[in-house]
């Protein structure tokens, strides 16, 4: 089987640093291999770039396995692009056609600015969860880990919530970008389990005040952030935060 | 053979955890807050141990070079942890998963570190629940188990195939909750570019601000890297992109023995490579093989007829299939050890029934369709859902019809540097934990050992040893690093090397020279090694190292986002570190567990050790940079456990 090669066309957001002002520069490649993923095509304009003695296009990335959420690209006014339930790490250039132009952004959020062309600063995320991402326990004093059993069902549910890797396009896909679909993973993943159903109301409250201390927008239920999610977690999870939130409301 | 003193505490093996901590020195609640401990890395091991210590009260300095602590590559690991809960009833004890672990390593690893391990393994399973990790369990709520490679009981906890992935972010929220709560301060995006050493103890780190470029010292009582392997060296690997060796390389420069460089694990099941254009190798969990067998075709023309596409894996029926790992060792299937399983999948893709086509002919099928047979699609589908999905974006097929196609890869290194019982380098005041150090795994690490060798040293090891040293240090006050001219000098030092890169202003990238370093290094230095290979080896590497130095390119500017400066500070060192690995095998005589010399095998085909002469670990110290290393040995004494051939052919 011979490998299939396409020629496309990239416009990329370049920009120098948080400062400046951006904007978009074209890029032609040929022959890449449909099998690659999209970040070793970015590699091949990179590897391009260097040997004409310019700046390569910088972004995010690490573990190439779609779990440590660093990549964060914007394609085709998709995050992480065409193909679902994918981070853009494992996206692959089958998913594109001969002749194609491609756009490439960074996240667009007021939130996480950009730092340099197509990476953002995500250290909002960080104050949330250091705000109540957590169950207050320290190393060691802990039960038997089996001493609690839990209902398998709750188990799957929050490992379902506990599948976010805190990308940002949730929040990138947002009209309004909201975090609540981040926050709620977490909130939701604790509330469900014993262990973590003691602080639950605190922990919503305190993790949307500080969502909305740093400027995230509201949730408007259009589930535009559930489509997008590369982990697919659910916004059902944002109806149990509700619930959390109001009943640390309630008692005060 | 003085110079290692590995400080294992007297009485019997599974007393001397106990004495230790009954007879070590603490620091005192008041004193604990005047000392400051850096801890580099957030993975499973820095993220652990940098909570723990923070919330005993000690102020810890945290440093990475991802956006957040919670994108280590510990992230990544899929299948499991393993712990002698013996929830299953099948008979697992403390002494059999020490046992396992020694043996799986190969009689390389030192004997009191791993019964400590297997001792503390179960902490971290009641750990992991108390913070919300959502483990696998079954209908009556009790935690599941798995089966692992090496192993004839079912001791490993999962969290579908992402266990890596909760366990650390079970870690980051205990991590994210200390710097709340301002008993740790963050440095993301700062990556480490040397250790400080006043009158000889580790003082401090001299970091790169990834966004700003900014030089910049810190001060610790105690140095803690926990850092990761140094996989990448081959470029091809299953690590992240940025993983690399330099902070273990820059401890080894400043004094810190690095201990048996040459034995790295090649993982069986990883999909084979597709490309020259290819960045990183995927790998498929080991848990894969609890339901997978693995074959390749009986006759060689099956074989070349499926690589041509004229054939199909459907096409070729059972009694033409070999199951080699099935015949060649009936006791333990396709759950042998790694080192096994991808040795076994070399000899038979070099003898001609690889059936990928690509460059090199390589891969084998891991075949789910008797499991599918036996327990139907859904069942897979739970256990391995995730992994199913991630194989089907990135090849475009899918296993639940077709046999996935996987091939070894480079995956972790056993070699470290190395450390004391206390986990404290021959640089006092500087302790490397996890992956980065040597001392748990000997020459092949099983699966599921990682995550728990990590949080282990992090959670429960580590926070208590580091008090032995730190009980003699309260009374240092902190240092301002712009009043100590060791702190200034090593800047100097970094900016200086930094300057002479830039300068270069060669001609190639700096991944053309990782690429040929890596293809040096997997040719020679890989799966099956020789004398003759080995010298090569070092000579290539060599005549890469100084065309890197007088032909590399660097574009862009030293003080914003430098992604190829970056890249090129790493490559530097895995130029240097590589060449130590070739010099490391060339000194072992013998195979064992991944460092496989093709001059010393069996009639059978399978690793001759020679403990006779190499029973020991070789920690290397460094003389120079024109100078031979020099080599320590610490002699391996097995006192529990009598030392014989490793077989996986019968119970």
């Amino acid at each position: 089987m011979a490998h299939k090669t396409i020629n496309i066309k990239l416009r990329v957001w370049r920009q120098k640093d948080a400062k400046s002002k951006g904007g978009f520069e074209t890029y032609e490649l040929e022959n890449i291999s449909v099998d690659s993923s999209f970040l070793e095509m970015i590699d091949v304009l990179n590897e391009k770039l260097v040997s004409e003695g310019k700046e390569p296009v910088a972004y995010d990335h690490d573990c190439r396995e779609g779990i440590c959420g660093m990549c964060s690209l914007f394609i085709n006014g998709r995050a992480h692009g065409p193909d679902s339930l994918v981070t853009t790490c494992q996206l692959h250039m089958r998913k594109f056609s001969d002749g194609e132009t491609i756009t490439v952004e960074p996240w667009r959020v007021g939130s996480f600015p950009v730092i340099k062309d197509l990476m953002v600063d995500r250290t909002a995320y960080e104050k949330i969860m250091q705000a109540g991402g957590f169950v207050s326990v320290s190393t060691g004093g802990v039960p038997d880990a089996n001493a609690i059993p839990i209902p398998k069902a709750n188990a799957d549910e929050a490992m379902d919530a506990a599948a976010c890797i805190g990308c940002g396009a949730c929040v990138a896909t947002c009209k309004n970008s909201s975090a609540m679909l981040f926050v709620a993973a977490k909130v939701s993943q604790l509330a469900l389990l014993p262990q973590g159903r003691i602080e639950a109301s605190r922990r919503a409250k305190n993790m949307v005040a500080k969502m909305d201390e740093l400027g995230f927008g509201n949730c408007s239920n259009t589930g535009a952030c559930e489509m997008e999610c590369p982990k697919g977690i659910s916004i059902a999870h944002i109806a149990r935060l509700n619930r959390e939130f109001l009943s640390a409301n309630i008692k005060g | 053979m003085t110079k290692l003193d590995s400080k294992i505490p007297e009485g019997k093996l599974k007393d001397k955890w106990s004495n230790f901590k009954a007879h070590q020195n603490l620091v005192n609640p008041a004193n604990k807050r005047k000392i400051d401990v850096i801890v580099v890395g957030t993975g499973l091991a820095g993220g652990a141990a940098a909570a723990s210590l923070a919330e005993m009260g000690f102020k810890v300095k945290s440093f990475c070079y991802q956006d957040s602590p919670r994108r280590a590559h510990s992230i990544a690991a899929q299948g499991g942890i393993n712990a002698a809960k013996n929830y299953p009833n099948d008979g697992d004890t403390v002494y059999r998963l020490f046992y396992d672990t020694i043996k799986g390593g190969d009689y390389r690893a030192r004997e009191a570190n791993v019964y400590r391990l297997a001792e503390v393994s179960n902490a971290i399973i009641d750990q992991a629940v108390a913070q919300g990790v959502p483990f696998a369990r079954d209908y009556a709520g009790y935690l599941d188990n798995r089966s692992f490679g090496g192993a004839l009981v079912s001791r490993t906890f999962y969290a579908r195939g992402q266990t890596g992935q909760q366990l650390l972010l079970g870690a980051y929220s205990a991590l994210s909750r200390q710097i709340g709560l301002g008993n740790v301060e963050m440095h993301p995006r700062t990556e480490l570019m040397d250790i400080v050493k006043i009158d000889g103890k580790a003082r401090g780190i001299v970091t790169r601000n990834l966004v700003t470029g900014e030089i910049e010292s810190h001060f610790g009582h105690a140095v803690v890297l926990a850092t990761g392997g140094y996989g990448n060296v081959f470029f091809l690997s299953t690590n992240a992109m940025g993983s690399n060796g330099s902070a273990a390389w820059k401890a080894y420069k400043k004094g810190a023995f690095f201990a048996n460089p040459s034995f790295v694990q090649i993982h069986p099941t990883a999909i084979p490579q597709h490309g020259d254009f290819q960045s990183k190798l995927t790998l498929m969990s080991e848990s894969l093989r609890n339901d997978g067998r693995i074959w390749v075709p009986k006759k060689k023309e099956d074989a070349e007829a499926i690589r041509l596409g004229k054939k199909t894996a459907a096409d070729i029926p059972d009694e033409d299939r070999d199951f080699y790992l099935e015949r060649r060792y009936p006791a333990f299937g396709n759950l042998v050890p790694r080192d096994v399983a991808a040795r076994a999948a070399k000899e038979r893709t070099d003898a001609g029934y690889g059936i990928e086509n690509n460059a090199t002919k390589e891969g084998v099928f891991l075949d789910f369709k008797y499991a599918i047979q036996r327990l139907g699609k859904d069942v897979i589908e739970a256990r391995y859902g995730n992994l199913f999905q991630m194989y089907e974006k990135i090849t475009d097929d899918n296993p639940y019809e077709v046999p996935m196609k996987i091939f070894p890869a480079i995956h972790y290194t056993m070699g470290g540097i190395w450390v004391d019982y206390e986990l404290q380098t021959t640089v006092p005041g500087l302790f490397v934990i996890g992956e980065a150090n040597f001392s748990d795994h000997g020459a092949n690490r099983l699966g599921a050992s990682a995550l728990m060798q990590g949080l282990a040293d992090g959670y429960f090891v580590l926070p208590y040893t580091i008090q032995n040293y730190l009980a003699y240090e309260f009374d240092t006050p902190r240092m301002n690093p712009a009043d100590v001219k060791e702190f200034k000098e090593t800047e100097d030092e970094v900016k200086e090397r930094i300057n002479k890169l830039m300068n270069i202003k060669g001609k190639q990238s700096v991944d053309s020279f990782h690429k040929r370093l890596g293809k040096v290094m997997w040719n020679k230095v890989g799966m099956a090694r020789n004398k003759e290979g080995l010298e090569e080896a070092v000579k290539e590497i060599r005549e890469i190292r100084e065309e890197f130095w007088k032909d590399v390119y660097i574009p862009g500017n030293t003080d914003t986002i430098n992604p190829e400066l970056e890249k090129a500070n790493r490559v530097a060192d895995f130029l240097e570190l590589g060449e130590l690995m070739a010099y490391d095998a060339l000194n072992r005589n013998e195979s064992c567990g991944g460092h496989f010399r093709t001059e010393y095998v069996t009639e059978d085909g399978e690793a001759k050790r020679r403990d006779d002469e190499y029973m020991y670990v070789a920690a290397w110290e460094y003389k120079g940079d024109d100078k031979e290393p020099e080599l320590n040995k610490e002699p391996l004494k097995y006192e529990e456990i009598e030392v014989k051939t490793r077989n996986y052919k019968t119970a």
